[in-house]
């Protein structure tokens, strides 16, 4: 548990996010970033470190994890501070309009503005739709295996084709008393080397491995006891089993940014473009997490709307102050 | 221009048509035709909640990339048939196809 004091307190640390840095540093008014990975860049870093974008201006080419290396020389000046790998999860406002933040890991953030610059938002496990499954979700249905141990001696089902799925029934294999391993293809496109080894062990006996299959049910008093698996030809098998685990990778959400009174249209975040604020005072949402009428997913697009933030953010951090507008070429860039 | 059939979510179908020539992929078609699809990521096939369902017309429609494949491969209710609509390019091949709108609206 950390506590944190800031004038702006940035949610998500993509490129938009970092370059909001710059903008707020102009105006003197300092930063923390806030990000669900354990790295700075967002997408770019996570998702496609190496493909080259060719609308950023001044810049003919550049790959994504160079755009976001040059935003990170260019914002140092500024010094941000940053935690990386926890999630905003509430918001609290005080009695003078300021905010404190905390995150999952119980990291506090005092602010005076809250700039959300989340993209696609946080990446969450995708689940299937099966009638019941939130009511089981930590009474035998885990989206992720966090302690292995967890699941000594119990029965097991995971859900799934991709490579997590083949990995950890690979690994649950030589830990849980029963694994069965459902998958609605016939092969899978992972690592064949993993393929195969499931398959060998489907052979040995020692999983059950049931193809072109689904669940389609679960049941249990309280907690998991039961999990009803349509097969080829439709016909339904039901299985005692402790824990369920589908593994259907990851889906960008919202998360618990839909539940701070924001106007959300579709997913996306309200905002207001002469300054991309939001509904509620002191809360401004820049890139790809907003929408507008003719909103465009640029990063350019981010950069001009974290100008614009900042702007006005700057009457929330400096009330008593009048701002007048400064290019850089005529007063530099003074770092703090 | 292109025609082809798209189902909606209660089984509504209508008749589309769309340019071949203006490089439009079929998301960007029923995001503009205004049906219901959240297309979060924007066509980089990351999402998949631009997830269709081919009725018709499958055979004929161009392979799918490794990351379109890897990306319905985690949907659990992707079948044979299913496509995320941001990697077909509208193109002759999908003349007469049947598109049923499957993907996830949270």
């Amino acid at each position: 548990m950390e506590n944190i004091v800031t004038d702006i307190c940035i949610i998500g640390a993509g490129p938009v996010g970092l370059f909001a840095v710059f903008e707020a540093g102009l105006l003197k008014m300092r930063c923390h970033l806030v990000d669900a990975l354990p790295q700075v860049g967002g997408q770019l870093s996570e998702i496609y470190p190496q493909k080259p974008i060719y609308d950023i201006p001044g810049y003919p080419e550049v790959k994504a994890q160079d755009l976001v290396d040059r935003l990170m020389e260019q914002i140092a000046p500024f010094h941000p501070t940053f935690t990386l790998g926890e999630r905003v999860d509430s918001v609290e406002k005080q009695t003078d309009g300021s905010f404190i933040l905390t995150t999952n890991e119980k990291t506090e953030i005092a602010c005076q503005v809250i700039v959300i610059a989340g993209g696609l938002g946080c990446f969450e496990p995708r689940k299937p739709e099966i009638e019941h499954l939130e009511e089981f979700e930590g009474k035998g249905v885990v989206y992720m295996v966090k302690n292995p141990e967890l699941f000594r001696d119990r029965r097991i089902v995971l859900a799934g084709g991709g490579d997590s799925a083949l990995d950890w029934t690979l690994f649950l294999s030589n830990v849980a008393k029963e694994v069965t391993l459902v998958h609605r293809g016939e092969t899978f496109r992972g690592a064949p080397d993993s393929a195969e080894k499931v398959f060998e062990l489907a052979h040995q006996g020692k999983i059950n491995l049931l193809l072109k299959s689904n669940v389609v049910a679960i049941n249990g008093n309280g907690h998991l006891n039961t999990v009803s698996i349509s097969g080829k030809d439709n016909a339904i098998t039901t299985l005692t089993a402790d824990h369920l685990i589908p593994l259907f990778g990851l889906t960008p959400k919202l998360g618990p940014i839909a539940d701070w009174g924001l106007s959300i249209d579709k997913s996306a975040i309200s905002v207001n473009t002469e300054d991309y604020s939001t509904n509620v005072e002191r809360i401004f949402a820049i890139g790809d997490i907003n929408t507008y009428p003719g909103k465009l997913k640029l990063i350019l697009c981010g950069f001009h709307e974290a100008a614009l933030m900042a702007q006005s953010a700057f009457k929330y951090v400096y009330p008593n102050q009048k701002l007048s507008f400064k290019y850089t070429t005529v007063n530099g860039v003074n770092a703090f | 221009m292109i025609q082809f059939t798209i189902e909606d979510r209660n089984g509504e179908r209508q008749s589309i048509e769309a340019p071949d020539d203006m490089n439009l992929n079929l998301m960007e078609v029923l995001k503009a035709s205004e049906y219901d699809i959240l297309a979060t990521c924007g066509g980089m096939a990351l999402c998949a909640t631009c997830h269709v369902q081919v009725l018709q017309g499958n055979d004929l429609l161009p392979q799918a990339s490794d990351m379109e494949l890897d990306m319905l491969d985690t949907l659990p209710n992707a079948t044979n048939h299913s496509r995320l609509a941001c990697q077909l390019r509208i193109s002759e091949a999908m003349q007469g196809s049947i598109f049923q709108i499957a993907g996830e609206l949270q």
